[in-house]
């Protein structure tokens, strides 16, 4: 039951929502409708999380072997735990911002959470494509109703490669399920094809998998979507696109990818390692160039999202435990530092770092939170990123998957390094040094502002010291997915 | 007493939230009082839990607090390690932490509240992260330390963070620590690959029956991470440019915390090293190149602070000398008296730029009779670290020096030489700075007098310390097991003792060695006291001096290899690739398709005799293709 609520609560809200008739009253309904999410889904973690309250199956498209069936794993507990704690924190961090037609954007917003907490919790192969549209669809709209000057640019981008992405992975599932024995769309019958279907047949399978994937997490040469859709959507969209739906690339990769198509993955693990790779320290390399502050955060979360995707391809229980935890921790840092960023923004109407400085002296609440926000995003210890980030290294470093370990490793670890050097660039050149004319009468946070930062700190500082419960949650999962990606023939 | 060990690091860890929290609300006074009392009961604490270890039979105490990571056969507590080793780090630490906590109350009172209240939480967190280093029971937590100094140092040496240039220093300090920092994980990886666990009982219980060759490997990687950390060649730059810090955080860097934890790491992973000769060579030649390196570009700053960073970095190569040659207590031994001496020497450069506003020592000048106590203080620490008996300094510097020569006599000679310069540096820095007549201004003059009593007595306290404290170590020729600390830490490194290959050296040949550099260290100290306490050095230097003074551009030549070089390659990625090449694919294919269908388009003009003109070219074309297949 809990997995339909979360679709539904906020489906319908969201359908709602466009008959709500003032923008105010919609603000609050969406974070009302949101909070009520948060509490289904912290029920399902620790009151209702019985066997019998985390799956439900029922008919759909019988005639074509779809069921609506969706469940709760660790996997699906996890992200639908961070979708349902990002939607209020965008909501009330956002609440300032005012935005024409508030009505269809905060609809529009909700419609998206559905079909995120679908893709998430659907374990029917149409199904979760299904979803997979229902929550790219809003997020078009959202971005290119409300974003900034060339929003039909970066969105009609941002649409064609998702698209592809889309097409290539309908094809793959198609050719999937005429393959299976009772021709069924459940995951179920997806898994027990790994012996059936021959290794160059799973070769060029796996491509049409990891391009779709690919394009949404970025990897490398598939994101050149991203800064521009980053940068041009409203803040509230872009916390709702890095936080959570690159989220949907990873995890497609871990649950309908590696775990379905073993022997591709493990053919070509190592050639999507190394654009994994490159990605990464090409994505710090450009990080380091930047003066936009949406794009600076953009290209850094190209270089973690690499890393993720490179621990799933180590295969080893260790660094997919590290992904699943720095999942959730990326999802929490990024939208802090994106709450950052529209303070800024809103403040300032820039988000130049080469025209801002000084605010720490005005701002002291704002710039000790960033920072703290900052060094979780460096993955120094004691922040949850370096739980993640630690574990992920120690599963590449002992992937027996790859014969390129430790070259991996070495130079996936450089963008530790170059992390911190453009982290503190930003601190330094928009916190430190003197106010100029635009900063000097810089106001520091509001309450509402100060709770939601504060909050996202406490998270990053608990998982950091105690990050073992969140690792307990996701063990089995990772069991079965990792034993699953070891088959060889 | 033992399990009690997790108050050591709580304590400064409250005080970091209190002062942190609650800056604008609390008084300075009550700012100071929470700042020093958590240490102070940290070392109280300490103090306790270190007569335990003086009883008999005292083995090692594991304090588990919880699981911290869990995952498949990786098992990482969350576990305090009580030893004789890391209680001495605590009473190090918690002790020389104490007397620059009560020393910054004064020096740092003219800051505003808020500020001043900021700067103590800091100097709390640094405390706190360094025990967490020291106490902790695997590799793991100690690196939970290990990052958690660099980011102190890094928000400590930015504290006056309106300026630039110190934001820059405080940048390179916390970067380059990252690059070391790559170095320790690595190793870290390694062990679990290779031992399944990073706790230390079980490391070093499987580390002899390793290749030498892994072990090699593991121990020069996390040697990366102690030469970013304890500054040593060639990651040492961020250490004197860590001097834009208030200074008595300088004094806690170089002395109590951070720079030794390189030392202690390689102290904790004895075994280890022992078994792997190569990168033990490593060690001692690399630390050997620092201490002489570092002792040239000493000789020729002059800024107070910046020669006592340089001879912080040359010290530190000493104390890599001695871990590489496998004096592991003498290295303990000079982290100790060193502690006592440059936490001092730093104290009392304090006190002399609290009293002047000035840093550049040729501006200053007859002190002595201004600052009596700072100056007898300044002159006792001098007398310790240029290695005059019966100073503390003597004994430890002796004893790794002894070590070197039973290893390789060249490394005595080269550390000789280093020993002559320091005693010339540092008595040329306390000549000028002390003696002659007075270069200042007639205002600064008028303002001369001797700092208030809260950074006299840790002074003086520190004073007495880095004098008496070389007794616990009295070598074996001047009597027969009088060194204490060696007794004390012998169960630590009982098991490298007994590897251990290198030949005892004779009473006569070590009396011999000790009476060569006692005599170079005087020779050093008295030219230099004659010849600077008159005319100080006041020109611009030339020819090698010059070269010396600009710190043989190593900073430059970074620049220039390193840093500019990444830039450019940034540049272009950012500029060219991504817009050109990377996007302009993209856009190109999307091009296409645009301009293909729009052409596309043009044949659906709705002219019907359009139509039939493509209809019969058609109809031509596949004739022609028929005819041509035909043949």
């Amino acid at each position: 039951m809990i997995p339909v609520l979360l679709i539904l609560i906020p489906l319908i809200s969201g359908f709602a929502g466009f008959f709500i008739r003032n923008g105010n009253g919609a603000k609050k309904w969406s974070l009302f409708s949101s909070v009520i999410t948060l509490l289904v889904s912290i029920a399902g973690l620790s009151i209702y999380n019985g066997k019998a309250y985390l799956n439900f199956d029922a008919e759909w498209l019988t005639g074509l072997g779809s069921r609506f069936s969706v469940s709760l794993d660790g996997l699906s507990q996890i992200l639908s735990l961070l979708t349902a704690i990002s939607f209020p924190v965008i909501f009330i961090s956002t609440y300032r911002n005012e935005y024409k037609n508030a009505k269809n954007f905060y609809a529009l917003m909700l419609l998206s959470q559905a079909g995120l907490m679908g893709v998430f919790v659907a374990t029917d192969a149409l199904l979760f494509y299904f979803f997979w549209e229902l929550a790219l669809i809003p997020v078009y709209f959202l971005s290119s109703q409300w974003g900034g000057e060339k929003r039909i640019q970066a969105t009609f981008k941002f649409f064609i490669y998702t698209f592809t992405g889309s097409l290539l992975m309908l094809v793959g599932i198609i050719y999937l399920y005429t393959q299976t024995p009772n021709h069924s769309f459940s995951l179920d019958s997806f898994y027990s094809l790994h012996s059936k279907i021959t290794g160059a047949t799973q070769g060029w399978l796996f491509w049409l998998f990891f391009i779709a994937f690919a394009i949404k997490m970025p990897i490398f040469p598939f994101h050149t979507w991203q800064p521009d859709t980053y940068e041009q959507s409203p803040t509230a969209v872009t916390m709702v696109l890095s936080g959570i739906m690159v989220k949907m690339g990873l995890f497609g990769v871990i649950r309908w990818l590696a775990p379905v198509l073993p022997i591709g993955t493990w053919a070509w693990g190592d050639t999507a390692s190394a654009l994994c790779i490159i990605g990464m320290i090409y994505a710090s390399l450009i990080a380091m160039q930047q003066d936009d502050l949406k794009r600076l955060v953009a290209y850094s979360s190209i270089a973690h999202i690499g890393l993720m995707c490179l621990a799933i391809f180590a295969t080893t229980k260790i660094g997919m435990q590290g992904v699943m935890i720095q999942m959730f921790n990326h999802g929490i840092n990024i939208i802090g530092l994106w709450v950052v960023v529209n303070l800024i923004e809103r403040q300032f109407h820039t988000r130049k770092i080469s025209e801002l400085g000084g605010l720490a002296q005005k701002a002291p609440a704002l710039a000790i939170l960033l920072v703290i926000v900052a060094l979780a995003n460096v993955a120094l210890p004691l922040t949850n990123a370096f739980v993640g980030e630690f574990l992920m290294f120690s599963g590449i470093y002992n992937s027996v998957a790859t014969t390129y370990n430790v070259v991996f490793t070495v130079t996936a670890g450089v963008c530790i390094i170059l992390s911190a050097v453009y982290m503190l660039n930003m601190i330094q050149k928009v916190f430190y040094g003197n106010t100029n004319e635009l900063t000097q009468n810089a106001k520091d946070i509001y309450p509402n502002e100060k709770i939601i930062l504060a909050v996202l700190v406490i998270i990053i500082i608990a998982i950091g010291v105690f990050p073992q419960p969140i690792l307990e949650l996701t063990k089995n999962v990772v069991d079965s997915i990792v034993t699953k990606m070891n088959y060889k023939t | 007493m033992s399990k009690l060990v997790y108050l050591v690091p709580l304590f400064p860890l409250i005080g970091f939230l209190i002062n942190g929290l609650f800056r604008k609300s609390l008084s300075k006074s009550l700012t100071g009082i929470i700042g020093c009392g958590t240490i102070l009961a940290s070392f109280i604490v300490s103090l306790t839990i270190f007569s335990d270890t003086r009883k008999a039979g005292f083995d090692t105490v594991i304090v588990k607090l919880f699981d911290f990571i869990n995952v498949d056969k990786l098992q990482i507590p969350f576990s305090f390690q009580v030893d004789q080793l890391s209680i001495l780090f605590l009473l190090i630490i918690t002790g020389v932490g104490f007397l620059i906590h009560l020393y910054s109350t004064s020096y740092m009172h003219d800051e505003e509240n808020e500020h001043y209240a900021r700067y103590f939480s800091y100097l709390n967190l640094f405390v706190f992260s360094m025990l967490i280093l020291v106490l902790g029971a695997n590799y793991v937590i100690m690196f939970i330390g290990w990052e958690g100094v660099g980011l102190c140092s890094y928000l400590l040496i930015g504290y006056w963070f309106k300026n630039t240039q110190y934001d820059d220093a405080a940048k390179k300090a916390f970067i380059m620590n990252r690059i070391g920092d790559l170095g320790f994980l690595i190793a870290v990886f390694w062990m679990i690959n290779q031992f399944g666990s990073v706790n230390f009982a079980e490391v070093f219980a499987k580390a002899p029956g390793t290749s030498v060759g892994i072990l090699t490997g593991i121990t020069l990687l996390l040697f990366v991470g102690a030469t970013g950390k304890s500054a040593q060649i060639p990651l040492y730059t961020w250490l004197p440019d860590a001097m834009a810090g208030p200074t008595p955080v300088s004094a806690l860097i170089h002395a109590a915390t951070m720079v030794t934890a390189g030392i202690y790491m390689i102290a904790r992973s004895n075994v280890m090293y022992t078994l792997s000769p190569i990168s033990q060579t490593v060690v001692a030649i690399i630390g050997l190149a620092t201490a002489f390196f570092a002792a040239t570009i000493a000789l020729k700053q002059n800024d107070i602070k910046k020669v006592l960073a340089y001879s912080t970095v040359s010290q530190l190569g000493y104390m890599f000398l001695g871990l590489g040659v496998g004096a592991y207590t003498g290295a303990v031994f000079h982290v100790m008296t060193h502690a006592f001496f440059k936490a001092l020497l730093f104290l009392g450069a304090g006190s002399v730029i609290h009293a002047l506003h000035e840093q550049d020592i040729r501006k200053m000048g007859a002190l002595k009779k201004f600052m009596p106590i700072t100056h007898i203080t300044f002159l006792l620490a001098c007398l310790a670290i240029a290695g005059i008996p019966p100073f503390s300094g003597f004994f430890s510097k002796d004893e790794i020096l002894a070590a070197a020569y039973a290893r390789n006599p060249i490394y005595f000679v080269v550390g000789v030489i280093t020993a002559l310069m320091t005693a010339f540096y540092m008595f040329r820095l306390y000549a000028t700075t002390f003696l002659g007549n007075f270069r200042g201004t007639r205002e600064q003059e008028h303002h001369l007098h001797e700092s208030p009593s809260a950074i006299t007595i840790p002074l003086i306290i520190l004073a007495i310390l880095a004098v008496i404290a070389g007794f616990v170590g009295i070598p074996q020729v001047f009597a027969k097991d009088a060194h204490i600390l060696h007794n004390f830490l012998s169960p630590i490194f009982e098991k490298s003792e007994s590897l251990k290959q290198t030949p005892e050296l004779s009473n006569s040949m070590e009396l011999t060695l000790m009476a060569i550099s006692v005599a170079v260290a005087l020779i050093g100290t008295i030219y230099a006291w004659r010849k600077f306490s008159n005319n100080p050095e006041l020109d611009e230097p030339q020819g090698l001096a010059k070269i010396l003074s600009n710190k043989w551009y190593v900073d430059e030549l970074y620049e220039a290899m390193i840093l500019r070089p990444i830039n450019a390659f940034g540049k272009f990625l950012n500029d060219v690739f991504e817009k050109s090449i990377v996007d302009g694919i993209v856009n190109g294919v999307g091009r296409t398709i645009q301009y293909g269908s729009r052409q596309l388009r043009l044949l659906q003009s709705g002219q019907v005799g359009g139509y039939v003109l493509m209809m019969v070219l058609g109809i031509v074309i596949l004739f022609v293709i028929q005819i041509i297949l035909k043949k």
